[in-house]
C-alpha cells in the first residue's frame, strides 16, 4: 500500500483513539498515538494475514500468516481501531470499548472472543515469552512467517523481559522481531527519572540480538523503510529488536511528548480540539 | 477392608517422566520445557527421544510459562516442568493472565511439591499450590496418588484441551493401583467401601488412608477411603454418595488445611449435606528440613493422625 494511503488510514486510528478514550472517560491514549504509525504499516502492508476478499479472517493458530502480539496491552485503543479498520471485527463495536458486556475490554483479551487478538496482555513482561512460544511453534511447523511482538519501553524494567531477551539468541529464534516503543515516559514520569533503561541498543546487543532503529517512529514512510529492513534482517540465526522512536501522543499537539496523557481520557473541548487535527479519512464509526 | 498390596515403591515424578515418554511416541503435538531440572523431573527420556521438542528454559520460570502459552498457538500442547513452588507461586501472575484467563491448553506439571521433598526445607516445600491452581477459573487441578496413577493422568491430560496443574513428588511410595487404569478427570476413585467415616485423601496420603482404614479396621471401624486426584473439578457426587452413607468426613492432603481439598471438600458439605469434617493437613505453617517421614510424622499427615481424626469425626455425628 502506498505511503499516503497509510498515512490516511493513521490519521482515522487517531481519531478512533481519541473518541474511544473519549467515550468511556477512561484508557491510555498517549502510547496508543505514538504507535499508531507502527500498527498502521503493519497490518496495512508489512504482514502476510489470512484474508478474503481484503478483509482479515482471524484464525487462533494463524498458520501460514505472520503473528502479532502486543505486550504493552494498555495501548488496546490503537490496536482495537486497526484490527476493526483491517476487517477482523465491525468499526461499531469500538463504541462499546471498556463498557459493560464488550468484547474490547480495557486491556486485550482472549476471553471474551474477539478476532484478533491471541493472548491476554495489560500485566507487563510477558508478551514476548509468548511470541517466542508462538515463533518456535511455526518453527516446528516448518511455518516460515514472522512473529512480532510490540513492548514499552517503562516495560523494559520486568525482569521477565530479560528471560525472555536471554532464550531468543540462546534458542536462535529468528523469526521474532521485537519492537520497544521508546518514547521516553511512563505513569511516574520519564523514564530516565522513574527508572533508567540506559543503553538499550548495548544491552540487547550484548544478549545477542541483531539491534537496529527506526529514528522517526512517527513517519510512516521511515517506519515502512524501517520494517522492511527489521524483515531483511531477521532469519539470519539472531532474533531481531527494533528501538523504535516515537513521541508520545503524537498526532494531537497538546498530547504531545508528556506523560501526563498515558492514562487520562480528554473531556469534549479536548475532543474536539483533537479531532481538528486529525483528518476523518474512513469515516468515523 | 480391601487388600492392597505393592511389590515396589517408586517416586511419582518417575511416573510422570515415564507418561511423558508414551506421550513423545504417541503425540507430535507433545512439547516439554523445563526450568534447569530435567533430571529431577525425569524428563531424559521424552529428551531423548524427541530433542526437537524440547526446549530448555535455563532457571526462567517466568519466560517457561510465557512461552508454554505461546507455544499452544501453533497447536502445540506444551507440558511446562519444574519444582511445585517454581511451577505456581513463584509464577502466578503469569498463569493468571497468559494461560488461565487466555485459556491457554497448556499442562503444567511440578514435581516436589509439599514436605516430602525433604532436607531441602520450606523454601521449596509449597503448601499453597493447589489453594492457588484452584482458584484460577477454567484450571483443572490434579495430584495423583501413586507412580502408575501419574504415569496415567500425564497421558490422560494430553487429551484434554484446557489448563491443567499436575502436582506429583519426590518421595518412592509404594506402587497399589493398576498399571493399566485409565484416568479419568474429575471422576473420584472408589479404593475402599466403608461405613463409618468417609475418608477422601489426594496425593501420597492416600496410602496412609490405607494403612489407616486396615487399623481402623482392626478396632471395628468401618472406613470408606476414595482418592480424590482431580480436586478441581471435584466429584461432588462421589463426595455427596459416601456422605450420605457414613455420615461423617476426613480429609487427608500434603497442603496447608487452608485452601486445600479439605476446603473443596467442606463447600460441599456446607451447601449440600451438613456432617462433621476432620482435616489431616499442615496446620497453616511452613515446613522445615527432615527426611520425608520424619516430616510427615512432626506435621501430622501419618496414618495415625487419619485415625484419630476419623475417631474425632464419628464421635461428633453424636
Amino acid at each position: 500500500m502506498e505511503i499516503d494511503q497509510l498515512e490516511k488510514i493513521a490519521s482515522q486510528v487517531r481519531r478512533d483513539i481519541v473518541r474511544m478514550v473519549h467515550g468511556c472517560q477512561s484508557g491510555h491514549p498517549g502510547g496508543s498515538l505514538g504507535c499508531t504509525d507502527l500498527l498502521v504499516a503493519l497490518y496495512f502492508h508489512q504482514m502476510t494475514l489470512n484474508e478474503q476478499d481484503e478483509e482479515a479472517v482471524f484464525d487462533m493458530d494463524g498458520a501460514g500468516e505472520d503473528l502479532f502480539f502486543l505486550s504493552n496491552g494498555h495501548i488496546s485503543p490503537v490496536w482495537y481501531s486497526v484490527l476493526a479498520r483491517k476487517g477482523y471485527f465491525p468499526v461499531s463495536e469500538m463504541a462499546t470499548f471498556r463498557k459493560l458486556d464488550s468484547r474490547l475490554q480495557g486491556h486485550p483479551t482472549t476471553h471474551e472472543g474477539l478476532p484478533g487478538i491471541r493472548i491476554a496482555s495489560g500485566s507487563l513482561g510477558q508478551g514476548m515469552s509468548v511470541a517466542l512460544g508462538a515463533a518456535l511453534a511455526k518453527r516446528l511447523n516448518d511455518d516460515d512467517h514472522k512473529v512480532y511482538c510490540l513492548m514499552g519501553d517503562g516495560e523494559q524494567q520486568e525482569g521477565q523481559v530479560w528471560e525472555a531477551a536471554t532464550f531468543a539468541p540462546h534458542h536462535k529464534v529468528d523469526n521474532l522481531i521485537a519492537f520497544i516503543d521508546l518514547n521516553g515516559q511512563q505513569i511516574d514520569g520519564p523514564t530516565v527519572k522513574v527508572m533508567d533503561n540506559r543503553d538499550l541498543r548495548a544491552k540487547y546487543e550484548a544478549f545477542g540480538w541483531e539491534v537496529m532503529d527506526i529514528e522517526q517512529g512517527n513517519d510512516m514512510a521511515a517506519v515502512v523503510k524501517g520494517l522492511a529492513e527489521a524483515k531483511g534482517k531477521s532469519g539470519h540465526g539472531k532474533p531481531v529488536m527494533v528501538l523504535l522512536h516515537t513521541g508520545m501522543g503524537y498526532g494531537v499537539d497538546f498530547m504531545m511528548g508528556s506523560h501526563k496523557w498515558h492514562g487520562v481520557a480528554p473531556n469534549d473541548e479536548q475532543l474536539a480540539a483533537a479531532l481538528d487535527q486529525l483528518e476523518e479519512s474512513l469515516g468515523d464509526y | 477392608m480391601k487388600k492392597y498390596t505393592f511389590t515396589e515403591k517408586k517416586d511419582t515424578r518417575s511416573g510422570f517422566g515415564a507418561g511423558m515418554q508414551v506421550l513423545g511416541q504417541q503425540n507430535p503435538n507433545v512439547v516439554a520445557l523445563c526450568a534447569d531440572l530435567v533430571g529431577s523431573l525425569k524428563l531424559d527420556a521424552f529428551i531423548k527421544e524427541n530433542p526437537e521438542r524440547f526446549f530448555q528454559c535455563g532457571i526462567s520460570e517466568a519466560n517457561m510459562i510465557g512461552l508454554s502459552a505461546g507455544l499452544t498457538i501453533g497447536g502445540k500442547i506444551p507440558f511446562a516442568t519444574t519444582f511445585a513452588n517454581f511451577a505456581t507461586g513463584r509464577v502466578y501472575d503469569q498463569i493468571r493472565q497468559s494461560v488461565a484467563y487466555s485459556g491457554k491448553n497448556v499442562k503444567i506439571c511440578a514435581s516436589h511439591a509439599g514436605l516430602t521433598l525433604g532436607e531441602d526445607g520450606a523454601t521449596h516445600q509449597i503448601l499453597e499450590d493447589i489453594g492457588m491452581m484452584k482458584m484460577l477459573p477454567g484450571m483443572t487441578v490434579i495430584n495423583p496418588c501413586d507412580y502408575n496413577q501419574t504415569k496415567a493422568a500425564t497421558i490422560a491430560i494430553a487429551d484434554y484441551e484446557g489448563p491443567v496443574y499436575l502436582r506429583f513428588g519426590r518421595p518412592v511410595i509404594p506402587i497399589f493401583t493398576d498399571p493399566d487404569q485409565k484416568f479419568e478427570i474429575g471422576k473420584a476413585w472408589m479404593v475402599n467401601e466403608g461405613t463409618d467415616v468417609s475418608i477422601f485423601a489426594t496425593g501420597h496420603l492416600v496410602w496412609e488412608a490405607i494403612q489407616a482404614g486396615e487399623q481402623l479396621e482392626a478396632e471395628g471401624i468401618s472406613a470408606e477411603i476414595i482418592n480424590i486426584h482431580t480436586i478441581k473439578p471435584l466429584d461432588e457426587e462421589a463426595i455427596l454418595k459416601s456422605v450420605a452413607k457414613t455420615g461423617c468426613v476426613v480429609t487427608a492432603e500434603e497442603h496447608n488445611r487452608l485452601g486445600g481439598l479439605g476446603d473443596s471438600v467442606a463447600q460441599v458439605l456446607v451447601k449440600k449435606h451438613l456432617a462433621p469434617q476432620e482435616y489431616v493437613a499442615v496446620d497453616d505453617s511452613f515446613g522445615e528440613s527432615g527426611t520425608p517421614a520424619q516430616l510427615m510424622e512432626k506435621y501430622g499427615l501419618s496414618a495415625k493422625d487419619i485415625v484419630a481424626a476419623a475417631k474425632r469425626a464419628i464421635e461428633r455425628k453424636k
